[in-house]
């Protein structure tokens, strides 16, 4: 492929992403539907815009690899164990009862049962793309219904290991000859026992390696302070376990989820989050057209009738299956269903799956490309089965109100979000965690982070001022973002980067000095703290105690000078233009401190503290009073 | 100076523990000509603003002060408040006329039960005794002196006996706003909120 025209393709795919995705949102199909009727138009089998696919699909199905890095990252490995029944209990009991269903039905149809057994094992699989990115874009991941169908897709994928081995062996005697190098497995060939330690060596490396390599090689990478490297190395750190876990035969997809899991209670979780996530959107799209385009016309217009039949009757058991499976295990009506349509279809692995059997003998090649584009077609219509469910379940709603899904894949929405953790930051931190709110603390400083996680604080590294990165944090949902970072401009260009992204919220914002807080203030924070002001003015207090006041006294004085001072704060704040230039500005900080001391002549007298507590007034007026009654006196 | 409306000076410490005064503090929004006054909100470090507060005294004509009685007074807040707004040549003595032929009004939540104010309770004295020193500020300042408002048992009544309680002193509230001068009232000293 040459370069023209693979800018040619990349143009190609573009603009039928571009174009079809938003006008399928529009018409509440979801993103996903867009991709496979844009991938179907420009496949070879309609416009034929674009080629063979098999080069793309590959390469796009490191979105998958992606998507499972990055739900890895979310799994924190407590919450993994505590989904441990629903994995390989509800996984497990899902693809063994499809599979014997399907399986059944095939051999009702005429199959003898080794085939019927081996398409049942292959249409037991669910798309992990399409069903999380749908669940996701519904809002439904963090829930029951997420937590069930990622748990069955986990045990899917799984499962794939050890089909990959077993499925091959259903095939007649004699049809063996054909096993495809389907992986680039370098122990492939080897004895059974070598294959197993390798795989478990390679699990012992991405575990071990995430605990002690991957932190430290981060952080010194962090602090290089470059974002497209950071970047380069969390895209690198993917691929490297992918291709290790290919090398030994496991499901690279596997390999990033169980990456991910290691790394998630590192302090570069958001930071990694934010980094990989538009990787897994562009290559999930590319992975979705690549799907619609693999859609061959010709088979679904030589079969339409028996491949409708296919899909509905396959998607129909599925669906069945894992309702009742669900039911079984413990969920709602309605959460239940909601999982059993959202896993219906048959995933991206049938495809690899088919091509499998087909190629040992299992099947032969005119029902794989049957099947083959019944599974693409069943993968195209669980959009529309979701949104034709969320229109039956909006209907039903009306007539009884539901509790929304419970958050639990989090730790849940943040109060408050802290920019900068420092020598300041801490302190609005502290109290506030100390008074039972939840923050999430973003800070750039590798040795800060390292001292506050060694004290069980929930810190992660990232760049404050990237919106994204503040939204991963949660800044949507939280009350409050406190902007507490060192640097200057950074703090102003944060507050108005946050006041216009999110004109509603509310920012408190700490201020170097006296012009710095009006900077902010003109930025958009809704308040500032001179970061010396407080405690300067207890120094100003602890003089006047050193000097005799007694301890009210002084404390009383400086009272009244933080309140005089706040107001003088708001009356000589400048005048907008007045701070552009450097000269103008020392000027006016000159000015400024002029102004000051003057009216701190005018309104702060020695005597003017405390007036009330000195009646001297009625102490005059008894005096005089004493005096004329001396004088009535006759 | 004559001022309008009325001014409702509310202070407690913890009102997010107090469902009674925040109750009564809803009521209070709910008055037209009334104006909130949120002490501990105000000044949470306790360094008032005497000319302010002095300035808002003279505007209204009707000055009420809410809070929950503590050890038979005021809390700290409203007492330092008193202390340093209400001076001498304001208030009282030469030249302190600027409260004169306004009306002072306090309205106050009690802890213990009714029974216990009076000869044969716990507390020996009647609520009427209790605010003698706020009355005799009332008078020395010139002011009239509007019958009290006083809601027994605050922690032990229940939400609606407390709306009932609340509804009562936002009518008292409305009628107090609506007339202009002092009227002599008539019945008992105080008006209690007993169940």
């Amino acid at each position: 492929m040459n370069s023209q025209s693979l800018l040619i393709e990349a143009l190609v795919y573009l603009a039928a992403g571009v174009f079809s995705v938003p006008i399928a949102k529009r018409l509440g199909m979801g993103s996903v539907l867009g991709y496979l009727v844009a991938g179907a138009l420009i496949g070879p089998f309609a416009l034929s815009l674009v080629g063979q696919q098999a080069d793309v699909m590959r390469f796009a199905e490191f979105g998958v690899v992606i998507l499972l890095f990055l739900i890895g990252l979310e799994v924190r490995p407590a919450l993994l164990w505590s989904l441990r029944g629903t994995i390989f209990g509800l996984g497990g009991a899902q693809v063994g009862v499809t599979a014997a269903v399907v399986g059944g039905a095939g051999m009702l149809l005429g199959l003898d049962w080794k085939s019927a057994l081996a398409v049942g094992f292959v249409m037991a699989m669910s798309s992990t793309a399409i069903v999380l990115q749908t669940l996701e874009e519904k809002g439904l991941r963090q829930g029951p219904v997420g937590q069930t169908a990622f748990g069955v897709l986990l045990l899917q994928d799984l499962a794939v290991i050890p089909l990959f081995a077993l499925l091959p062996l259903l095939a007649p005697p004699g049809a063996m000859a054909a096993m495809p190098a389907h992986n680039a497995s370098l122990l492939a060939g080897q004895p059974a026992w070598v294959q197993t330690l390798g795989g478990l060596a390679a699990v012992a490396v991405v575990v071990g390696g995430g605990r002690y390599l991957i932190r430290p090689v981060f952080r010194f990478i962090a602090s290089a302070r470059l974002r497209e490297i950071f970047t380069a190395s969390a895209l690198l750190l993917v691929i490297a376990v992918a291709v290790l876990m290919e090398l030994v035969g496991l499901s690279p997809a596997l390999g990033a989820f169980l990456a991910g899991v290691v790394l998630a209670e590192s302090e570069f979780r958001r930071e990694l989050e934010t980094d990989i996530e538009p990787f897994r959107g562009l290559l999930l799209g590319l992975f979705f057209i690549t799907v619609g385009a693999s859609l061959d016309f010709r088979v679904v217009m030589g079969q339409p009738l028996q491949l409708a039949g296919a899909v509905i009757g396959v998607m129909t058991l599925k669906g069945v299956v894992m309702f009742l499976l669900a039911r079984l295990g413990g969920l709602e009506r309605r959460d239940a269903a909601a999982t059993a349509v959202s896993l219906s279809q048959v995933g991206e692995f049938a495809f690899v799956l088919l091509g499998l059997i087909a190629g040992a003998g299992v099947i032969g090649q005119g029902p794989a490309a049957f099947l083959t584009a019944a599974v693409a077609l069943s993968m195209a219509i669980t959009p529309l089965a979701m949104a034709g469910f969320e229109r039956i379940t909006v209907m039903l709603d009306r007539r009884g109100r539901r509790t929304p899904d419970a958050p639990a894949f989090d730790e849940g929405a943040p109060d408050v979000i802290i920019a900068g953790f420092g020598r300041f930051g801490q302190m609005p931190g502290r109290l506030l965690q100390a008074n039972g709110f939840k923050t999430v603390v973003l800070d750039s400083s590798i040795e800060q982070i390292e001292l506050l996680r060694r004290f069980g604080r929930k810190v992660y590294y990232g760049d404050a001022s990237r919106v994204d990165l503040l939204r991963q944090a949660g800044i949507e949902q939280a009350k409050l973002l406190i902007v507490a970072i060192d640097d200057r401009d950074a703090a102003s260009k944060l507050v108005e980067t946050a006041r216009h992204t999110w004109p509603h919220l509310k920012i408190l914002a700490r201020a170097w000095d006296r012009r710095h807080a009006y900077d902010l203030l003109r930025s958009g924070a809704d308040e500032v703290e001179r970061e010396t002001f407080e405690s300067a003015l207890a120094m100003g207090a602890s003089a006047l105690r050193a000097l005799g006041f007694r301890a009210h006294r002084a404390h009383r004085a400086a009272n009244l000078f933080r309140v005089h001072d706040l107001n003088s704060f708001k009356k000589l704040a400048p005048l907008s233009g007045q701070e552009e230039s450097y000269v103008l500005a020392a000027r006016d900080a000159a000015n400024t401190m002029e102004r000051l001391l003057k009216t701190d002549m005018d309104a702060l007298k020695p005597d003017s503290v405390d007036e009330a507590w000195d009646v001297k007034g009625r102490d005059e007026e008894l005096r005089e009073e004493a005096w004329s009654g001396e004088e009535d006196k006759p | 100076m004559v001022g309008e409306g009325m001014l409702l000076v509310m202070a407690h410490p913890a009102l997010e523990r107090s469902r009674a005064n925040q109750k009564m503090m809803q009521a209070a929004r709910e008055v037209a000509g009334l104006t909130l006054h949120d002490l501990y909100e105000v000044y949470p470090a306790f360094t008032i603003d005497v000319r302010a507060e002095q300035k808002r005294l003279m505007q209204h004509q009707i000055i009420g002060l809410q809070f929950p009685m503590y050890w038979y007074s005021t809390p700290a807040l409203l007492k330092e408040w008193i202390d340093l707004v209400w001076l001498h040549g304001f208030a009282y003595g030469i030249g302190g006329t600027a409260l004169e032929g306004k009306r002072l009004f306090v309205a106050c939540t009690t802890g213990g039960r009714a029974e216990y104010y009076g000869p044969d309770g716990q507390n020996r004295y009647t609520m009427e005794e209790f605010l003698r020193p706020l009355e005799q500020t009332a008078r020395l300042c010139g002011m009239e002196w509007e019958k009290p408002f006083v809601l027994h048992a605050s922690g032990a009544k229940t939400e609606l006996a407390l709306q009932a309680g609340a509804d009562a002193y936002r009518r008292r509230l409305a009628a107090l706003a609506a007339v202009a001068v002092f009227v002599e009232p008539e019945g008992p000293a105080i008006q209690e909120i007993r169940e």
